[in-house]
This record gives structure tokens, C-alpha cells and sequence, in this order.
């Protein structure tokens, strides 16, 4: 049957897409899936290739549909493309709907049984006998449904031309250790591929050409990255909660712990890492650890910074010190717990009742989660207060590739805090004084001997001795000290980065919609529109932003959520040039594409 | 540094009595927490507790005012309303040097802290709980607690249709090792058993029957000093024996049962009521709910296990508290970053 393929056609005046095209594959979750559509990454990765995977996956365990979309990108644009020049349809399920929507042209890769060639004529079929093949190449009935994804990517290796010798380097690498499963895979991803070799023709719609792009790179996810900066900041207490997507952040955190930090002589731990009963009692865990002079962390999603929204507002008020890593989903309430978004900006801006302000850090790429998780334990001692890193799903838990991580020089800020000795010799000491006019005060730690620096933290009012206090002038010093220490602040939280085409029209982003934003800068001028791309990598805005709003005409505001958070506080803090912000938003869940920036944007242009 | 002066007496660090004490207390005169301060301040000058270890955490309420009468030596935490416990948890995994006292009411701890009491005391966490248990809000002028009676009446007249969640069975059954109900009124009990209190390594429930004087002490009160004077059955004479390397002191034999605890102090329990043996854990239970069916108030030590590991240890922590730890021994050397960065190409 399969050997009469004819040779899938290419649509008139169509050129080769050489290390420059999108897959989407299709199958049912649990069922070995990822770990296919790692491999096909990886092994294009290794051929030098850029690129990118974004994981669509439901909320379920097992049997629901769920989408990997592979991007290869010789430019090294790595936002998820909304186009995709090859399907791979596993699930039975959503194979007619995944056919109704690919793009003319498409080369679809399917199960054959599902029998989808007959469904559209403007795209190239290729069937293939799964099941057939699996049974040939795996001895174990039971492993099969686990191992008939590996056979698509023998299949597509051979179509994409993808060196077979990289696809066996990246299952070793993605299971590693793990001899028997390599090998049942590695015979598996074969069996696909010398199928593929003798049945298939040649097509020329999308190719894999042998690169050096990716030399010295690394995968790489921004949960892990986010651990690792917490393990090389020495992060001492955890308390956490699961919930998706930030579970594997302090799960990361966990397997390196337990390598890198032990005590060589004694095995004894130096991180006290413990999963607390909910959100509220995590917080509580990080403030009080950090009130005591741990350095403190935890990791959690939307819902579990409203949780800790109480907390977080004594932390601010009694002035703890703690990192509360935000890896942001779709809400409100429950939401999309899979799917991606910028949804709480607002929201980790001024958590808490009353008057709150917090600092916020916003990493763009993988080396910023590391840097700025490194960062923020320095920030939250320094300034003694909840400082959150700000991530989101699409950083969060998909592959990217990245430099590798430089290491962290700069030592530890520990922040101002009052030893034994200080502490006897300091002149009318007062935990809330602002002796050095910078809003942030001296501390003491529990514990410390001598005698003197023990005082009573309060969440009530309190003065500049920590004595409770009604009295309205104590009341008002405390919170202008505090909003004099997010000024103080400005100075210290990354400036943003820039990447100007010398144009009066502006476009702000920041976090995860970078890569889409650059290459949206790069489309529109094709169209013949020059921007200057500011991206915001903290708050407070810094002066940086003050002057980039002033000079520019129009500033276009990417992100992703429904109510233009970001451009909110924007225009709360610039309500001069509040008309300027024009909101380019994609909320709908999935990460946001370049194509939908360039379109907002043109829109805009034309009115 | 101890004030001792020639006439007041001093305990073996050289501190008085005096060393101990807090701020001035705002509560309502006759409040039966201003008593069960009185003993906590007592009971750490009489154990030579170091003011500068003692960490006092608390919640919202009355009882959670208290931390600030007591101790100034030591640092205090007044947090938010049911989260003491893992204010406690944070701070006494960061230094585990700490000497945790919690304080805590029947509202904070039975209501809208319920969860984190009930997650502290499985987890072993090493501190004192004191509850100071009037079944009444106090301060916000009086309303039901978890730990009201049915059929009790509020000052106003209302009746409580609900039943009481009793915090001594609940600290049992989640394998607290030291369980104790108290009367605020009792202070030579209530000292004998903050003393062993402090001598023990995990977590302490202390369930301190205290009156509100404003809210809660008429006739009707299951709750009031005359009702717990009337229905308070000692179980038994309780000494504490705190470990000294240069003494032994030797404890009567007969009816007497001795706990040793880890550190080598000692418990000498004198049954007076009935034979009862707090180790026996199912005959606390059973002592327990038997007594409250009949409207009593058991009080005494309850329950004792002096060999559960806290958290601190269940954790493998090392011996210096985390705080402590600096760069040398937290942030892993350059040739770690490179393994890490190799192994993700």
C-alpha cells in the first residue's frame, strides 16, 4: 500500500524550507509522547539547527489530547509560529479537527488505520503502519504504546533528513542512565526510520541541512533555571506547595539539593526544604525563615499568590525578607492550569490589601531566569521585603536553548543586619529608623546573643522602635519610609534592554513574549515600519522606561492578558503620556506569535 | 546581660525573675491569660532559659497580644490571625537554635487555624502551643468559638448549637507527643508543666483553660472560674526535674512514675485521681472523652512521648542553624555550574 506513495507535490513557486519551518505533533497524553517530541528537538538541535518546542498540554494524567509544536528556525526565531508545515496525527480523537485546521500544503504524517487522506486535497499524506512496525521492532507487547511515538520520529528524521546518529546521541541523552529503555527506543526510532527509507520518496517541502548554530548551547527550561539560580544564590529554607506549572521549579531544586548540598563530612543537609499543607502556610514558612535570617524561597502559580496575598502584605509591612517565584498560567480562578499566560502583572505589582508595592523581576530567556532568581535573593535581603520573580508557563516549562549560564560572580548582599557586636555598640538603635535615608532600616536576627536587638514584629501598627503604635504620624512615617524604599529601589532592579531600529514609534514588552516581539520588529519592517523595542525586565519602572516613554510617540504595549496590565501601571505611573500606550494583547492561552504583534500593530498604524 | 541585684534572688544564668518579664499588659483586668504569662515568666527563669533564644510567635486575638508581656530578651512575631504555626515552622527551620514559644487562642488555633495546627503538630515542630482557651472571641466582643460547649450561653444570651472541637484528643491522635489541659487559675500545675515543657524537643500542645472576664465568666460559662474551679479534676501532682550535670535528685518511689526526657530531665508524675499513666496513649483518648461526657475538665499532663524526633532532625539539618551558613558553605564553585551546564548540551 505505502510503497506507491507518489512523491508528496509541492505547491507552485514553493522553495524548500531549509531549517525554517514548524511541526505539530498530535497524540494523547501519558502516553510516551514527550519524550518522542524531546528527541526530534533534540536531534535537530544537535544538527546545529535552532530550536524551540512548545508543549500544549491538557490538565489530566492520562488520555486527553495534547499538541507539541517543534520550530526550527535558521534565523533563530524561536516564538511559537502559528503556521506548520508538518502535522504528525497519533490521537484518533483530534486527528479530523487537527486535519480541518493545518495549512494548505501541509505534509501530514498519520497513524494508518485513521484513514485521513481523503479528508482534504490540498495537503501530502503520509501513512504509516505504526502499529505494524512497533510490533516488529519492540519484543514487549506491554512497552509498545509507549514506544510507537519513537517510530514517528525515525519517520521524520528520514523525511526532514535529520542524521540518524543525532537522533540515537538524543535518546541516550534524554533517557539517560537508563540502558534498556535507550535501547528499546533507539531500535524503535530505527525501525521508523529504515521504513521510511524503503517505502517513503523523497519530499522537498522541508529539510534539515547540518548547521553550527547550536554549538555549545544547552536545552534548557526556566523552572530549572530559576532552581539553579536559587541553588547558587544558597537559598536555606523552602516551603512550598504543587500547582501547576511551577511544581517543577522546588522538584528541580530537590534533585539538586541532593547533590550539591550536603555537607561533604557529615551528609547532613543545608536546606531545610519542606511541602507545606497549602499556600498560605508556604508563605508564612519564607517570610518567618527569612525574618530569621534564612534565605527563603517558595514557587507557586496565580492562585497560590492569592492565597499568599495576606502574607505577602506582612511581609511587606513587617519588612521580611523572601523570593516567591510566580510561574504564571491563564486565569482567572482555575482557569487554563496548562496553558500559558502574563495573567498576574497587576496582581504581583501590589499584592496584598492596603497600600502595597512590590519588586517584581521579569526574565525574558533562560539565562535571566537564572541571573535574576540569583538576583532576587540579594534584593530580598537588601531591601527586607517579598520580592517576586515573575515567569510564566511558556518560560516556565518548555525547552529553549540558551548560552550557557555564567557563573555569579558578585557576593552575596546579606543586607543591613546588626551583629552581636553592632548591636552593643549602636546608639539608640530602632528596628524601622531610616538612619542612612534610603528607607531601609537596620535589623537584628532572633537568636543573636549579648543582650540587645530583640524586638516585636508586628503586622500592626507599629513605630520606628517597633513599638505598638495608633498614633497617625507613626503610621504615616512607616508607609512613606516604605514607598521611599521602593524609590531607593529603582536603582537597583535590572534596567531594560533595548532593541532600537531609530524610530519615535515604541513597543514595551517583556518576560516571555520577547523572541515574538523581535521577530515581529523584523516582519514589520519588511512592511516598512521601523520600532524601537524597549523590554522591561523588573519593577519599579526605572529611569530607563521614564525616558523611553517621554520620547516617544506611540508606545506599543505586547502581553499577554485580556486587560493590558502592564500598560495599567503604565499609565497609573505616566498618567501624562497615559494616551501613548496602545495595548497588543494575545490571551487565548497558547504562547503569543509574532504574526499577531505585527498584525495588532499594522492595525493601529492604519487608523 | 543579667541585672541581678544583691536582694533579688537569681537562677543559675544570674538572671532575676525581672529578666523575664515583658511589656505591660493591656488586657482586661482578672483576663486569665495575664496569668498563664505570669507562669511562662516563671517557669523560664526557674528552667535558666537564655531570654536571647526565645522566639515568640503568635496570631490574632487576645492570647496572641501576649507574646509582648513576656521575654523581652527575646524576638516576638505577632502575625496573622491561624498562622502562627508556620510562622514557627519558618523561623525554627532557619535557626534551630531557637527556643519557640507559640501562643495561640481556641479561635486562632480551632478555627481559622486549624489546618496549620493540625499540619505543625504532625510535622513535630519543635515548640511550645499554648493555647489560652476561653471559647469566645474576645477581641472582637464576643462570639462562638470552635471550642465552646453546646448548649453554652454567650453573655448576650445566645446559645451554642454546635460541638466543640476538643484540642487535647486532636493533638493525640495527629501524634503530638506532649498533650496537656490546664487551668489558668492552677498556677503551681501550670508552672510544673511549662517547665517540662521547656525540656521537650518537639511540639507541645498546651490547652489552657482560661476565663474571659469580659465575655465569658457567667454562671452558665462551661468556661468561667467558677465552673472550671468546680469541675477541675487534677490528675495528679506534677515535678519537674530539669537536668543538671552536678545534682541527681532523687524522686520518691510508690505512686510517682518518672518520664526521662532526651536532654535527661525528668517528669515525677503523682497520680492523685485515679491510676493514670500518660504514656498510654489509647487511655489517654478513653481517659479524656470520658471525662468530658461527664463535663469535666481533666487537667494535667495527658499525654507524654519523649522520644519523637522535631522536624529539625527529621529534616538531617546540619548543626549550625541555616541562618548562619554564608557563601563558603551555600553557593557551589564554578566547576559545579560547568558539570551542570555540560550535562544539559
Amino acid at each position: 500500500m505505502t510503497a506507491s506513495l507518489a512523491a508528496p507535490s509541492m505547491p507552485v513557486g514553493a522553495k524548500t524550507r531549509i531549517n525554517d519551518f514548524s511541526i505539530q505533533v498530535a497524540t494523547v497524553n501519558g502516553s510516551g509522547s514527550q519524550t518522542a517530541n524531546s528527541v526530534l528537538l533534540r536531534a535537530i538541535f544537535q544538527m546545529g539547527v535552532f530550536v524551540s518546542g512548545k508543549n500544549l498540554f491538557p490538565s489530566n494524567i492520562a488520555g486527553l489530547p495534547t499538541w507539541f509544536t517543534i520550530r526550527a528556525s535558521a534565523k533563530g526565531y524561536v516564538a511559537r509560529k502559528a503556521s506548520n508545515e508538518m502535522l504528525i496525527l497519533m490521537n484518533p480523537e483530534t486527528a479530523k479537527e487537527d486535519i480541518a485546521k493545518s495549512d494548505p500544503g501541509a505534509l501530514v504524517i498519520y497513524d494508518e488505520p485513521l484513514q485521513l487522506d481523503k479528508l482534504r486535497a490540498d495537503l501530502s499524506y503520509i501513512p504509516v503502519p505504526f502499529q505494524k512496525l512497533v510490533t516488529a521492532s519492540c519484543p514487549e507487547p506491554k512497552l509498545h504504546k509507549l514506544v510507537k511515538n519513537m517510530i514517528y520520529v525515525g519517520v521524520a528524521a528520514r523525511l526532514l533528513s535529520v542524521d540518524m546518529a543525532e537522533v540515537r546521541n538524543a535518546i541516550s541523552k534524554q533517557l539517560k542512565g537508563k540502558a534498556k529503555a535507550i535501547e528499546i527506543n533507539q531500535a524503535a526510532a530505527t525501525a521508523g526510520y529504515d521504513w521510511a527509507m524503503e517505502n517513503l520518496p523523497d519530499q522537498d517541502h522541508i529539510k534539515v541541512v547540518r548547521d553550527n548554530k547550536t554549538q555549545g548551547l544547552i536545552i534548557v527550561d526556566g523552572n530549572e533555571a530559576c532552581a539553579l539560580g536559587a541553588l547558587f544564590a544558597g537559598v536555606t529554607v523552602v516551603g512550598w506547595y504543587p500547582i501547576t506549572p511551577a511544581s517543577s521549579l522546588v522538584e528541580t531544586f530537590i534533585d539538586y539539593a541532593e547533590e550539591y548540598r550536603k555537607d561533604p563530612k557529615t551528609g547532613k543537609s543545608t536546606v531545610a526544604i519542606v511541602q507545606m499543607e497549602d499556600e498560605l502556610a508556604s508563605a508564612g514558612v519564607v517570610l518567618a525563615a527569612g525574618w530569621a535570617g534564612a534565605r527563603s524561597m517558595t514557587s507557586t502559580a496565580g492562585p497560590g499568590v492569592s492565597l499568599m496575598s495576606e502574607f505577602i502584605g506582612l511581609g511587606y509591612y513587617v519588612e521580611a525578607p523572601g523570593v516567591f517565584f510566580n510561574v504564571a498560567r491563564t486565569g482567572p480562578s482555575t482557569g487554563l492550569p496548562t496553558r500559558t499566560q502574563q495573567s498576574d502583572v497587576e496582581l504581583c505589582a501590589k499584592c496584598s490589601h492596603g497600600d502595597t508595592q512590590h519588586i517584581n523581576l521579569y526574565p525574558g530567556n533562560m539565562e535571566e531566569c537564572f541571573q535574576f532568581a540569583y538576583d532576587a535573593f540579594d534584593l530580598a535581603e537588601r531591601f527586607q521585603t517579598p520580592i517576586f520573580v515573575v515567569t510564566d508557563l511558556d518560560l516556565g516549562m518548555q525547552n529553549w536553548s540558551s548560552k550557557p549560564f555564567a557563573y555569579p560572580a558578585t557576593p552575596y548582599d546579606r543586607g543591613k543586619v546588626l551583629n552581636q557586636q553592632q548591636l552593643a555598640e549602636a546608639i539608640d538603635w530602632g528596628r524601622y529608623k531610616d538612619v542612612d535615608g534610603d528607607g531601609i532600616c537596620y535589623r537584628s536576627l532572633p537568636g543573636t546573643p549579648g543582650g540587645k536587638g530583640a524586638y516585636f514584629t508586628r503586622g500592626s501598627g507599629h513605630n520606628d522602635y517597633a513599638q505598638y503604635s495608633e498614633k497617625p504620624e507613626d503610621y504615616v512615617a512607616v508607609v512613606d519610609r516604605l514607598k521611599r524604599k521602593y524609590e531607593t529601589a529603582k536603582t537597583h532592579v535590572p534596567a531594560p534592554v533595548f532593541r532600537n531600529q531609530g524610530s519615535s514609534k515604541g513597543i514595551l514588552a517583556f518576560g516571555s513574549s520577547d523572541p515574538a516581539v523581535i521577530e515581529a520588529q523584523d516582519l514589520l519592517v519588511e512592511r516598512g515600519l521601523k520600532t524601537d523595542y524597549l523590554r522591561l525586565r523588573a519593577l519599579p519602572f526605572t529611569a530607563g522606561i521614564d525616558a523611553f516613554v517621554k520620547e516617544k510617540q506611540v508606545v506599543y504595549v505586547v502581553e499577554q492578558n485580556r486587560d493590558g496590565q502592564m500598560a495599567n501601571l503604565l499609565r497609573e505611573t505616566y498618567p501624562e503620556q497615559a494616551t501613548k500606550f496602545k495595548s497588543v494583547l494575545h490571551y487565548n492561552g497558547h504562547a503569543i506569535d509574532a504574526q499577531c504583534i505585527v498584525d495588532q500593530i499594522t492595525a493601529f498604524e492604519q487608523k | 546581660m543579667p541585672t541581678a541585684t544583691p536582694s533579688a534572688p537569681t537562677n543559675q544564668l544570674g538572671f532575676t525573675k525581672q529578666d523575664y518579664v515583658g511589656s505591660k499588659s493591656t488586657l482586661c483586668a482578672g483576663c486569665g491569660h495575664d496569668a498563664i504569662t505570669a507562669q511562662i515568666i516563671n517557669a523560664a527563669f526557674e528552667s535558666n532559659i537564655e531570654g536571647y533564644r526565645v522566639t515568640k510567635y503568635s496570631g490574632i486575638g487576645c492570647s496572641s497580644k501576649t507574646p509582648a508581656y513576656f521575654i523581652n530578651q527575646g524576638w516576638g512575631f505577632n502575625s496573622v490571625h491561624g498562622r502562627m504555626p508556620a510562622i514557627a515552622t519558618g523561623s525554627s527551620l532557619a535557626n534551630r537554635n531557637l527556643i519557640n514559644i507559640g501562643v495561640s487562642g481556641d479561635g486562632d488555633s480551632m478555627s481559622i487555624g486549624m489546618g496549620q495546627f493540625v499540619h505543625a503538630v504532625r510535622r513535630n515542630i519543635p515548640m511550645i502551643y499554648i493555647i489560652e482557651d476561653n471559647g469566645v472571641y474576645g477581641l472582637t466582643k464576643g462570639q462562638f468559638s470552635a471550642t465552646a460547649d453546646k448548649g453554652s450561653f454567650l453573655k448576650s444570651g445566645a446559645v451554642n448549637d454546635l460541638p466543640p472541637v476538643d484540642p487535647c484528643t486532636l493533638a493525640i491522635e495527629l501524634g503530638c507527643g506532649f498533650v496537656a489541659r490546664c487551668f489558668s487559675g492552677n498556677p503551681k500545675q501550670l508552672s510544673a508543666i511549662l517547665k517540662s515543657a521547656f525540656a521537650y524537643q518537639g511540639t507541645v500542645v498546651l490547652d489552657i483553660i482560661s476565663p474571659c472576664v469580659t465575655f465569658n465568666n457567667h454562671d452558665a460559662s462551661t468556661r468561667s472560674y467558677k465552673h472550671v474551679k468546680d469541675h477541675d479534676f487534677p490528675l495528679h501532682d506534677l515535678g519537674f526535674i530539669q537536668y543538671s550535670e552536678v545534682e541527681d535528685v532523687d524522686i520518691a518511689a510508690g505512686a510517682t512514675e518518672v518520664v526521662t526526657f532526651p536532654d535527661g530531665s525528668r517528669v515525677a508524675i503523682k497520680a492523685i485521681h485515679e491510676d493514670y499513666d500518660p504514656t498510654d496513649r489509647f487511655g489517654a483518648m478513653k481517659a479524656i472523652h470520658q471525662s468530658m461526657a461527664k463535663g469535666e475538665f481533666l487537667t494535667g499532663l495527658l499525654y507524654i512521648n519523649p522520644t519523637q524526633p522535631p522536624l529539625t532532625e527529621v529534616l538531617n539539618l546540619v548543626d549550625e542553624p541555616l541562618a548562619s551558613l554564608g557563601e563558603a558553605q551555600l553557593k557551589p564553585s564554578p566547576a559545579v555550574l560547568e558539570e551542570i551546564m555540560r550535562s544539559l548540551m
